[in-house]
């Protein structure tokens, strides 16, 4: 994958496929501890045991249409050549969280990508489910919850073309002024 | 200009009176885009974004876009396939975003095939 918000997006599905009803992501980038942190937690119907130690493995995926299963095991090797761990906690009935960490300034470690594309591209394909998505850069952060955005729409749906487009923009707005902000505190 | 929830109550508003103005769905066109592993790392979210993005512009209210797991020949991915009604499926692959704007325009709109991007035409 050329950028995280890919890979953020590659594991979403999973969670949907899993029957998700809450997605929680969150990238949270710490320069001072060289660390940036992945992780995209869901209440779909999780793995057994088995299944969850066999799955880092490209050869196994619950697809039908291929034998070999490549978004987990991708997401690893690109945080381990980053300096960082993977890891994946499921539990049967509950849910699955899946966590990244990449060494921040490590040369692998690739761009975060566009987040506020990647949100969208979920939203769009499940417009019923619950997300949240929490961004931090240093001290500043912001959090976007499509709870609050149903809220104010009543019964339109959150993939109508405005308001996806309106979801894109606000997140890439609060994005940009995370970014410009940490830049801030960093020259000080 | 900062973007405001009070935006949403706009957008639910104009939404609201529009809603009823819909096509029934038995001619509506179905435009389903590949976003598995292969289809994301090949490029298919810049395509799903584009094609969103034309569909909102040109107000195109007779068009719903879903998405897919893999299809299955990941090589020729990103895939796009377009459903009209009473029509055979075309699928289109080795997908861009200039490619997907061009299939709004061509194919939604003026309901002529781009062979040249259709998987027939894929070596």
């Amino acid at each position: 994958m050329e950028d995280l918000s890919l890979s953020v997006l590659d594991i979403s599905q999973n969670s949907l496929a899993a029957g998700a009803r809450h997605l929680r992501i969150e990238v949270l980038g710490f320069p001072a501890k060289d660390l940036l942190e992945i992780s995209i937690e869901d209440d779909g119907h999780g793995m057994r045991k088995d299944f969850l130690e066999r799955v880092t493995d490209p050869f196994v995926t619950t697809r039908k249409t291929r034998k070999v299963g490549l978004g987990i095991p991708l997401l690893k090797m690109t945080a381990e050549m980053a300096g960082g761990e993977f890891s994946i906690e499921s539990e049967p009935g509950v849910g699955t969280c899946v966590k990244a960490t990449f060494r921040y300034t490590h040369i692998d470690r690739p761009p975060i990508g566009n987040m506020a594309e990647t949100i969208v591209a979920i939203i769009q394909g499940n417009p019923d489910i619950s997300l949240v998505y929490k961004r931090a850069e240093g001290q500043e952060s912001f959090e976007f919850d499509t709870e609050t955005v149903s809220a104010a729409l009543g019964d339109i749906p959150l993939n109508e073309p405005e308001v996806l487009q309106w979801i894109r923009e606000y997140v890439e707005e609060n994005e940009s002024e995370l970014e410009a902000g940490s830049k801030k505190e960093t020259v000080i | 200009m900062k973007k405001t929830i009070a935006e949403l109550n706009a957008i639910r508003e104009k939404m609201q009176q529009s809603m009823q103005m819909r096509v029934n769905d038995d001619s509506r066109i179905r435009v389903v885009v590949g976003m598995a592993t292969c289809g994301i790392a090949a490029g298919a979210r810049p395509v799903l974004a584009a094609i969103l993005d034309e569909v909102n512009r040109r107000s195109l209210k007779n068009v719903t876009v879903t998405q897919t797991g893999c299809i299955g020949v990941c090589r020729l991915e990103p895939i796009v396939e377009v459903f009209e009604p009473g029509k055979e499926k075309v699928t289109y692959v080795k997908m861009d975003e200039n490619k997907a704007r061009q299939i709004v325009s061509e194919h939604l709109v003026n309901h002529r095939v781009i062979d040249e991007y259709t998987i027939g035409a894929a070596k």
